[in-house]
């Protein structure tokens, strides 16, 4: 049987009906890395290994007749954000070049506990700090449709890797949209869900009061199967909620309304809007009202996320001083000397770029005009979202501005950070976005965000599912790929 | 203007205070792109944001609090220390503190 683009429901269904094994089915994604990966370079660190052992074990099952869940035996790959006990885990730094961690974080741990397989680590911009994947500790990713192009970021090996068949889902983070904004630009479906959703333990941390685990395949429904198997409480994670997640989405939107928020169409490039447009009319044609809705504060998003987000990337990167794990400068004199030139080392520009803003902006004399101004944006953030979604079940904007760009044209760091410009608003609100694919721009993809209420994560995957049904956008074996 | 708003003393300062060292020309593209980076966000100044309670969190969960248990760790101090740089009898070594 043809393994190609497998969603999860196939795959379990050929691994039952025995139309494959497990490990065939293994073999065939290592196989792919193999032919593939020399050009797209997502994979960070491979483990063929342990993936074929499990593979084995899942056969072992099946042979002697025992039921399997829906994600057993299924392959994927995870940002090199998520500990992995005993596999090399990097964040993409050169600080943590060696570090093998001795636990997994929950998320893996439930994924393992539900028979799912990580076959991969993949390349992200280096702790989560960027737009294009360009920030790699080690080298960039490339977008699958064009080889010049960046795939998008932080979790651009992530989303190349689902564009590319390296695996069925991938695991990616999302801080201000590092989830969504790549899948956009490699034509995936890409999900960040309500903050507190997902435990954040063993997730490498960037900025903890925005983080999200996030979630990359090539459909909603497969995103809301390894929902249904991460999301929880955590006793190790004190901000993650309940959840009452059900992959078991809504169909029917008959009469459902959703607003288009106005400041965001103001920002497309024509490509973009055209393919924006026919996007709403879909939706209108499964029965949805579309309106449209002003939020003038959001232009204050992007700067208030620019100042919350280094401030907590300065804190939660200071552990990394060369004490207790990760690079240490062993010509380091004394122990000042230990941290400067560890850090110095191991750290990327942008990196560096993002802990002095946020040194700068935490310091006495400027924390009251800085952090504590931003942390107030955001709760008038919080209150005009609100408002904005009385009365709808979602906003609805593209994701990104334009479709992927090419390798080097954002040097100017500000320039990059406004490719994040449509994807902020979510995570300072803490509200479930998803990016879905909906059209092509000289034959690059781009993404159609959809934004539900806090805790409306099933509202916002079964929209996208819906979308999916009407629309063909998502179906990568109908588009052809540059690889 | 960007370019004259942070100096390389300013950008060593701030290298001081976050324990990271810096070579020259890391010293003069932070400058820089600092200065741009406090000159976008800058824009919020002029927005009112008098009387307003800022957001710290958004779950709105507040004590989150387990039982004072002990609860045993599943790991052994050997494989917590399997990363640091240097370990002595079960202790991580660093450089002298005091002098």
């Amino acid at each position: 049987m043809n393994m190609q683009y497998l969603s999860i429901e196939q795959a379990h269904d050929a691994l039952v009906a025995k139309e494959f094994s497990a490990v065939e089915l293994m073999q065939y994604y290592l196989e792919r890395i193999n032919q593939i990966d020399p050009k797209v370079r997502a994979c960070l660190s491979v483990c063929g290994d342990e993936a074929i052992a499990a593979a084995k074990s899942v056969d072992k099952k099946i042979a002697s007749g025992e039921e399997i869940g829906l994600l057993e035996g299924i392959p994927y790959t995870a940002k090199d954000m998520f500990l992995t006990k005993g596999i090399r885990t990097t964040a993409a730094s050169k600080i943590l070049e060696n570090f093998i961690p001795p636990y997994s974080a929950t998320v893996i741990e439930k994924l393992d506990a539900a028979g799912a397989i990580l076959i991969a680590k993949v390349n992200h911009d280096e702790y989560g700090h960027g737009a294009s994947t360009e920030n790699s500790g080690y080298h960039p990713t490339h977008n699958p449709w064009d080889l010049e192009r960046v795939p998008g970021g932080s979790s651009g090996g992530s989303a190349a890797a689902v564009a590319a068949d390296m695996g069925i889902f991938s695991l990616g983070t999302d801080t201000g949209g590092s989830s969504r904004q790549p899948a956009a630009f490699c034509g995936v479906t890409g999900y960040k869900p309500t903050y507190g959703l997902m435990s954040r333990y063993g997730v490498v941390a960037m900025a903890s009061s925005f983080d999200t685990v996030g979630v990359l395949a090539r459909s909603a429904q497969d995103v809301a199967a390894v929902v249904a198997v991460i999301s929880g409480r955590d006793s190790k994670d004190a901000t993650t909620i309940e959840s009452s997640f059900s992959p078991e989405l809504r169909k029917d939107w008959q009469g459902k309304k959703v607003a288009v928020v106005k400041e965001y169409i103001e920002q497309l490039d024509e490509g973009s809007k055209s393919a924006f447009d026919q996007a709403a009319e879909e939706m209108k044609a499964f029965g949805v009202e579309v309106k449209e809705v002003s939020i003038p504060t959001i232009a204050n998003a992007l700067p208030a996320y620019y100042i919350l987000v280094p401030s907590e990337i300065s804190s939660n990167l200071s552990r990394y001083d060369g004490i207790r794990y990760g690079h240490s400068s062993e010509s380091a004199h004394d122990l000042q000397e230990v941290y400067d030139s560890s850090r110095s080392q191991g750290f990327g520009l942008e990196v560096k770029r993002r802990i002095l803003t946020g040194t700068y902006t935490l310091s006495a004399g400027y924390y009251n005009s800085y952090y504590k101004k931003a942390m107030q944006i955001r709760t008038q953030l919080r209150k005009d979202f609100q408002k904005a979604m009385d009365g709808v079940v979602a906003l609805i904007g593209p994701t990104a501005p334009t479709p992927a760009f090419k390798f080097g044209v954002n040097e100017d760091p500000v320039q990059m950070y406004l490719a994040d410009i449509m994807t902020v608003a979510a995570n300072l609100v803490g509200v479930p976005a998803v990016s879905v694919p909906m059209g092509m721009v000289e034959n690059l993809p781009v993404g159609l965000q959809i934004m539900a209420p806090q805790g409306k994560d099933a509202e916002v995957l079964g929209l996208a599912a819906a979308c999916q049904q009407a629309t063909q956008w998502h179906d990568i074996k109908q588009r052809s790929l540059a690889v | 203007m960007a370019k004259d708003r942070f100096s390389i003393n300013e950008v060593d300062d701030l290298a001081k205070l976050a324990r990271v060292g810096l070579n020259d020309d890391d010293r003069t593209a932070l400058a820089q792109s600092l200065g741009s980076i406090l000159d976008f966000v800058d824009q919020l100044e002029k927005v009112d944001t008098e009387g307003v309670v800022a957001t710290s969190q958004v779950t709105g969960l507040k004590d989150v609090l387990r039982e004072d248990e002990v609860v045993r760790c599943e790991l052994t101090r050997d494989e917590l220390l399997a990363n640091a740089p240097a370990v002595q009898d079960g202790y991580v070594k660093v450089r002298r503190v005091l002098q």
